[in-house]
C-alpha cells in the first residue's frame, strides 16, 4: 500500500523582494485510496503545498521532508516525482503551441510508464476517457490547453490523471471556475480514477461545493502555512456556515500573511 | 491624407545579463506638415544623411523613397552604416555584394525531382520578356548579381492543381562566386507550389523574381539547408495580380551567412500574400531576412509571421519586417510578426517591424514581435508529466517552429523538415540544458500595438 508523507515542511517562494516563508511545518500522511481536502483562506499557502509537492523550481523546501513510499521527493526532479507517481492538477494549465494533446499525452505516458504504450488499447483509452470527460474528439488534434476555455482545461487535467495513472494526485482549485455541469464530469473522473487505481486525492478548495461530488475522508483547515484543525466532512460543513475568522484571529500572524500571499 | 508614418523597432540582444528592451517611437509631426527632407538612396548617392547619426534626427525610413536600379554601379559600397546593411557582416560577403561573379549557367547543380504536369523549366537569356517582370535590386548585392547572370532560370506554373509539387534542387555550386537568376511565372488562374531546396557548398548572390497572374495561387517555398561554410545572398521580387495569392515560405537551417529578402508587391486589387519563415541559427551563423510588403493596390491582404530558434555562441538572426501601405490602397488588411525562441547564451536577435501607412482607410495593421528564452511554466507543465526536462525542451521548440513547418502544404517536404529542425536541436548536446531556469525570463510576448492611421 502506497503512502506520501509530508513531515515538517517548510517552503519558501522567490518574490522580487527576495525569498518569502510560506509553509512553516506542515504534516500531513495520505494513504492509498483516501481523500483529503486542505481548505483554507487566501494567502494561506495551499498553493504554495502543491506546488511544493510537485517540484516547481520557485518553491524552495528549507526543510522537511515529503516522502512517497519512504522515498525522499524534495531532492527529486520534478519529472523523476511524476515518475515516481506524483500528479498535480493545476488550477491554471499552461499552453503549449504547436504540441497537440495526442502528441503530449503519448510522449508523458511514455516517459511515466518507460516504454510506449501499446497502440490500440492507448488509442481506445484516451477514447475512453474523452468520452466519459464529454470531450469532443476534435479535442485530440488541438495543442495542449490552447484556446481551451476554463473548463476544457480542468477536463484535459482530469483526463490526464485518468491516463497517466499516478499513485497521488493533488488537485489544486480544481473546481474554481466550472459550473455545476462540468462540476459533476470532473468529479465523475476523479472518484472513476479512485476506484480505478486506487488513487490518493489531496484537494485544495476554498469551498465544500466540490466534497458534495468528491467525498472527502480528511478535511484540514490551512491557514497561514501550517494545519491548524484537522477533522472529518462535518469540518468542511462547519467551515462554510462559520468562515475562516476563528482561525486567523488565533493567529496574529495569519491576517498578515493572508494579505501578502497570493 | 497626410502621411502618418510609424517606426517601431524592437532590438534585443541576449547576452548572459539578459537584456530584453522593446522601444515603440513614434516620431513627431512635423508642424508645417511636410516630411524632413534630404534623402535616401538615389538623390544625391552616398549622401550622409542616412546613417546612425542621422537616424535619431530623422527616424522615418520612408520604403517608397529607396533606389531602385538592375545597374550595380548605380549603388555605392555599402559600408555597413547603411540601414539594410548595418546588421550584416557585409566584410565577410564583400565579394558577393561587388565582386566579379560567376554568372554562367551550371546545369549539373541542378536537379528537378520529377517532371509534373503544369510546370515548366527553362534556360532564358537575359532579354527574355520574363526578366525584370517582378521587381528591380535595391541593394547592391543584388543589382551585382542582376549585372552579371548570363541566363535566368524560368519556371513556368500553368497547372490548376492546388496541391501538385515541384521541387527544384540545388548543391554543389562550388566555393566560388557566383551570380544567379530565376523567375517563377504563374499563369492566370493556375495553382501550384514550387520548392526551391539549396544544399551543398554555394557562394552566391542571386536574385528570384516571381509573379502570380490574375486568380492564380502560388506557393514557393525557398529551403536554405547549405553546407556550414555557404554564403547565400538571396533578393526575392513578387509581383501579385488581381485576386491571386502568393504564399511565400522562407526556410532557412543551413549556412555560414544567408540573408533572404523577399519583396512583395500587392500591385493590384485584391492581391493577398502570406509570407512565412523559419529559421535556426546555430553557433556562428548569420541567417537574416528583410520582408518586404508593399500594399499599393485597393483590398490588398497581407500576413507575415516569421519565427526563429538560436542556439551557441554568436548565432545571430535578423528580421527585419517593412509593411506600406500605399495612399492608394484603401480596404489593406496587414498584420506582421516575428518571434525568436533564445536555446542558450551568447545569442543575438533583431528583430524590427516597420510600417509605414499612407491611408488612413484601412480594415487594419498591425504588428508583433518577441524574443524570448524558454517558458518555464511550459518546461513545468510538461515535467509534472513525467516527460524529462531535455525531452521537454525539445517538445516546446519543435511546437514552436511546427506552426511555420505547417504552412508549406507539401506533406513529404514538412515531414522532413521537422526532421532537420529536429537535428538542429540535438547538433550541440547539452547546450538546450545548459541554462539555468533561474537565470531566464519567460518569453515574454511584445505587446502588439495595433496601428492604425
Amino acid at each position: 500500500m502506497s503512502v506520501l508523507e509530508i513531515r515538517d515542511l517548510h517552503v519558501s517562494v522567490d518574490t522580487e523582494q527576495g525569498a518569502k516563508q510560506i509553509l512553516r511545518g506542515v504534516d500531513l500522511t495520505i494513504n492509498q485510496g483516501e481523500t483529503h481536502a486542505i481548505m483554507g483562506p487566501n494567502g494561506s499557502g495551499k498553493s504554495t503545498l502543491a506546488y511544493a509537492i510537485a517540484g516547481h523550481p520557485k518553491y524552495h523546501v528549507t526543510s522537511g521532508s515529503i516522502l512517497l513510499d519512504g522515498e525522499e521527493m524534495t531532492t527529486a526532479t520534478v519529472d523523476a516525482r511524476a515518475r515516481a507517481g506524483l500528479f498535480l492538477a493545476m488550477q491554471y494549465p499552461v499552453e503549449i503551441p504547436g504540441v497537440t494533446v495526442t502528441n503530449f499525452l503519448r510522449t508523458a505516458k511514455t516517459a511515466i510508464d518507460g516504454s510506449a504504450p501499446p497502440i490500440r488499447t492507448w488509442v481506445k483509452d484516451v477514447r475512453t476517457s474523452m468520452e466519459a470527460l464529454r470531450m469532443d474528439r476534435a479535442f485530440a488534434e488541438r495543442n495542449v490547453n490552447e484556446g481551451f476555455s476554463g473548463g476544457e482545461k480542468k477536463r484535459n487535467e482530469i483526463l490526464q490523471l485518468e491516463l497517466l495513472k499516478p499513485k497521488f494526485a493533488v488537485l489544486d482549485e480544481t473546481d474554481s471556475g466550472l459550473d455545476v455541469d462540468a462540476l459533476k464530469i470532473v468529479s465523475e473522473g476523479v472518484n472513476r480514477a479512485k476506484t480505478n487505481t486506487g488513487l490518493g486525492v489531496l484537494l485544495i478548495t476554498h469551498y465544500n461545493r466540490i466534497l458534495k461530488y468528491i467525498q472527502p475522508d480528511f478535511v484540514h483547515v490551512f491557514v497561514a502555512g501550517r494545519i491548524v484543525e484537522q477533522g472529518g466532512p462535518e469540518l468542511a460543513v462547519r467551515l462554510e456556515n462559520e468562515g475562516y475568522d476563528r482561525f486567523l484571529a488565533d493567529i496574529p500572524a495569519a491576517a498578515d500573511a493572508a494579505s501578502l500571499v497570493e | 491624407m497626410s502621411a502618418v508614418p510609424s517606426n517601431i523597432t524592437a532590438t534585443e540582444k541576449v547576452v548572459p545579463a539578459a537584456s530584453e528592451a522593446a522601444g515603440i517611437a513614434v516620431p513627431a509631426v512635423d508642424p508645417g506638415g511636410q516630411t524632413p527632407t534630404g534623402g535616401h538612396r538615389g538623390t544625391p548617392m552616398g549622401s550622409k544623411s542616412h546613417t546612425d547619426g542621422a537616424w535619431s534626427e530623422r527616424p522615418v525610413q520612408t520604403r517608397s523613397e529607396r533606389y531602385t536600379s538592375a545597374d550595380v554601379a548605380d549603388f555605392d559600397e555599402p559600408s555597413g552604416h547603411e540601414v539594410d546593411w548595418k546588421l550584416t557582416p557585409i566584410k565577410l560577403v564583400s565579394d558577393l555584394i561587388s565582386g566579379e561573379l560567376d554568372g554562367s549557367v551550371l546545369e549539373s547543380a541542378l536537379t528537378v525531382a520529377e517532371p509534373v504536369d503544369g510546370f515548366t523549366l527553362s534556360w532564358v537569356s537575359r532579354t527574355d520578356e520574363r526578366i525584370a517582370s517582378a521587381g528591380l535590386p535595391e541593394d547592391k548585392a543584388s543589382a551585382n548579381a542582376w549585372s552579371q547572370f548570363e541566363k535566368a532560370l524560368a519556371i513556368d506554373v500553368t497547372g490548376e492543381e492546388p496541391t501538385s509539387e515541384y521541387i527544384v534542387r540545388r548543391s554543389g555550386l562550388g566555393s566560388a562566386p557566383r551570380a544567379a537568376h530565376t523567375v517563377i511565372t504563374a499563369a492566370a488562374n493556375s495553382r501550384g507550389v514550387v520548392i526551391l531546396e539549396n544544399t551543398g557548398d554555394a557562394r552566391i548572390s542571386e536574385n528570384v523574381e516571381i509573379v502570380v497572374k490574375e486568380g492564380a495561387h502560388l506557393t514557393v517555398v525557398t529551403v536554405q539547408e547549405w553546407n556550414d561554410g555557404a554564403s547565400h545572398l538571396a533578393s526575392h521580387f513578387a509581383q501579385v495580380g488581381r485576386d491571386a495569392t502568393l504564399r511565400h515560405i522562407v526556410v532557412s537551417l543551413g549556412g555560414s551567412i544567408v540573408r533572404v529578402n523577399p519583396s512583395i508587391h500587392l500591385s493590384s486589387p485584391g492581391s493577398a500574400t502570406e509570407a512565412y519563415g523559419l529559421y535556426f541559427a546555430d553557433a556562428g551563423q548569420h541567417l537574416e531576412q528583410r520582408v518586404y510588403i508593399d500594399h499599393e493596390a485597393e483590398n490588398s491582404r497581407s500576413r507575415v509571421k516569421y519565427k526563429g530558434a538560436l542556439q551557441g555562441e554568436g548565432a545571430h538572426s535578423v528580421w527585419v519586417g517593412d509593411v506600406l501601405i500605399r495612399q492608394s490602397a484603401d480596404g489593406t488588411d496587414s498584420y506582421e510578426e516575428n518571434r525568436n525562441l533564445v536555446l542558450s547564451e551568447g545569442t543575438r536577435a533583431d528583430s524590427i517591424p516597420n510600417l509605414e501607412i499612407e491611408t488612413g482607410n484601412i480594415l487594419g495593421a498591425g504588428h508583433a514581435s518577441s524574443t524570448g528564452r524558454f517558458d518555464d511554466e511550459q518546461l513545468f507543465y510538461l515535467q509534472s508529466r513525467g516527460i524529462s526536462e531535455e525531452e521537454a525542451r525539445r517538445l516546446v521548440v519543435r511546437g514552436f517552429l511546427a506552426e511555420i513547418i505547417q504552412q508549406i502544404g507539401a506533406p513529404a517536404v514538412e515531414e522532413r523538415l521537422s526532421r532537420a529542425v529536429e537535428a538542429e536541436l540535438t547538433l550541440t548536446p547539452g547546450s538546450v540544458s545548459a541554462f539555468t531556469p533561474d537565470a531566464a525570463p519567460d518569453a515574454a510576448p511584445t505587446p502588439a500595438p495595433e496601428e492604425t492611421a
